[in-house]
């Protein structure tokens, strides 16, 4: 068991190794192209999906605790604005997302690893890490935000039909969708989920990269990563919480 | 020309190589034999830097691999062509993008040229109008011809093989032998091939190195091989009935 610090000495120096300039920028175009189609285009299905669901249960359960008169009924559509955006699309997409988008990365890169691939890689003169993984990252950094965006959208959908089966007109959740409407906190989901996919991807990379021995070792190194990476997204919600909102 | 020198491998308290000096000629099939375990692979992996050596000296043509700064070290890798033990073919990529590789990250070859190259690897190892392939429809002794096709594609200098031929049936591996030997004859050259493999020691061996205990305890080319007494050779060699019949024969 190789330690923590040794762990993450390791996965700095990757990262290192990563962020060099791409040899052939049309090559690195080809790779970065087949990747958001892998991580970000396979993705908008499962996202769409979950996205609904939440924003219909956010919005019933908050009419649910708002039923008392003194509560304006506005404040359902607004409570689940402000809930999808601050917490719900992100976080919850982010660790969604590790376990799809993580698992993949690993198990693709690990399997390389283990089929001498990357050794291939190398010893052709090849960047291996900035190869594989430089793609990856730019894919997700990049792919993520719009996801988001499109899962709020989705969250508010959802959110209305389920304040239609819990009797608010539409048009008080409309009005309390747009009620006291802060553009920051988008900034701040955004900021967000940046950060998730650059942990995702790169998390997710190390564990597939430093992988050896063979497929059962594949098969771990993709747990290893969709378990660290949605740890480490915990802690930088945590973080980044307490840097912009508090 | 390829020359080791004294070179030194441990892994831990384990002496994989202990003092290994060798030439392996240009224009040649090197042979490095040896029992499973013996560190064939190691110095297959020493000779490309994938694994760092405690002591001693690599020379590509007099370049000593292990002062080459990574600038240079890249270029003479381009120089070398290696076939690794299971292909390690890139599987997100079909058989011609495989063979086109190299040439897309390492020349500014335009695309015809490049098709043509590939074509030509591919003609080479009887392969021809297989281009669109995916590696996972490929069988055992295609893979391995499609990495030679790879590993030719840049008329590397210096061919480093891996038992080229394991897991095939013996008919498509004398195949592959003699393509290799063939290879290195036609294009000049220095090839060096892992094998524990006896057809391919009779079938393509003009110098061979014997590993045993870490050092090398034989040297020769096959026809030596029949008449030494190195008592641990000829128990490696001659393991099996037949080759121990056809010895007293
Ligand atoms: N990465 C490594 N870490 C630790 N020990 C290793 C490593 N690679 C090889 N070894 C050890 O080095 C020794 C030689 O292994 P190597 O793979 O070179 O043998 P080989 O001659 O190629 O065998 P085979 O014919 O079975 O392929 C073995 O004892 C092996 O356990
Ligand atoms: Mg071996």
């Amino acid at each position: 068991m190789k330690s923590v610090l040794t762990q993450i000495g390791q996965y700095f120096l990757m990262l290192n190794k990563t962020f060099s300039f791409p040899e052939k920028k049309s090559v690195f175009l080809k790779q970065f192209n087949l990747e958001l189609e892998k991580i970000g285009l396979n993705s908008l299905g499962i996202v769409t999906i979950i996205s609904f669901f939440i924003g219909a249960v956010v919005s019933i359960q908050t009419a649910f605790n708002f039923e008392s008169p003194i509560y304006p009924k506005y404040l359902i559509g607004y409570a689940t604005r402000e809930s999808l955006i601050l917490e719900f699309c992100p976080t919850m997409l982010a660790l969604i997302l590790a376990g799809k988008v993580g698992s993949n990365i690993a198990s693709e890169i690990g399997s390389m690893r283990v089929t001498e691939q990357i050794d291939a890689l190398e010893i052709m003169g090849v960047n291996s890490a900035s190869f594989l993984i430089l793609p990856k990252i730019f894919a997700t950094v990049l792919f993520f935000p719009i996801l988001i965006i499109l899962s709020i959208t989705i969250g508010l959908i959802g959110g209305w039909v389920g304040c239609q089966t819990a009797g608010i007109t539409s048009a008080s959740f409309m009005y309390g969708i747009k009620y006291e409407f802060n553009a920051f906190y988008v900034t701040y989901c955004l900021i967000k989920i940046t950060v998730f996919a650059f942990i995702i991807s790169s998390v997710s990379s190390y564990f597939g990269y430093y992988t050896n021995g063979g497929a059962l070792d594949v098969g771990r190194s993709s747990t290893k990563a969709v378990v660290y990476s949605s740890i480490i997204v915990l802690i930088f919600n945590f973080l980044l919480t307490d840097l912009l909102l508090a | 020309m390829i020359e080791i020198k004294n070179i030194h491998k441990s892994f831990g308290d384990n002496h994989v190589l202990n003092n290994i000096s060798f030439k392996f000629e240009k224009g040649k099939t090197n042979l490095i034999i040896g029992e499973s375990g013996s560190g064939k692979t190691t110095l297959l992996r020493i000779l490309i830097g994938l694994h760092k050596i405690d002591q001693g000296e690599v020379l590509y043509d007099g370049r000593d691999f292990n002062q080459l700064n990574s600038k240079e070290k890249r270029k003479l890798r381009q120089e070398i062509g290696v076939l690794f033990q299971r292909g390690a073919l890139y599987d997100f990529m079909n058989v011609e993008e495989n063979i086109m590789f190299p040439l897309t990250m390492f020349t500014n070859q335009s695309y015809e040229e490049k098709i043509e190259r590939v074509n030509n690897c591919l003609e080479r190892v009887n392969l021809q109008n297989n281009n669109n392939l995916k590696i996972s429809e490929l069988s055992g002794g295609m893979i391995k011809r499609v990495s030679i096709a790879r590993a030719i594609a840049m008329k590397p200098k210096y061919l480093l093989c891996d038992e080229p031929n394991s897991g095939l049936d013996p008919r498509t591996a004398i195949i592959i032998d003699n393509l290799i030997k063939e290879i290195s004859i036609e294009d000049d050259i220095t090839t060096i091939v892992n094998t524990h493999d006896m057809n391919s020691v009779m079938e393509i061996g003009d110098s061979i190195a014997y590993i045993n205990n870490g050092q090398i305890s034989w040297t020769g080319n096959k026809d030596e091989l029949l008449q030494s007494n190195n008592k641990q050779l000829n128990n490696f060699v001659f393991a099996s009935k037949l080759f121990k019949r056809l010895k007293n024969t």
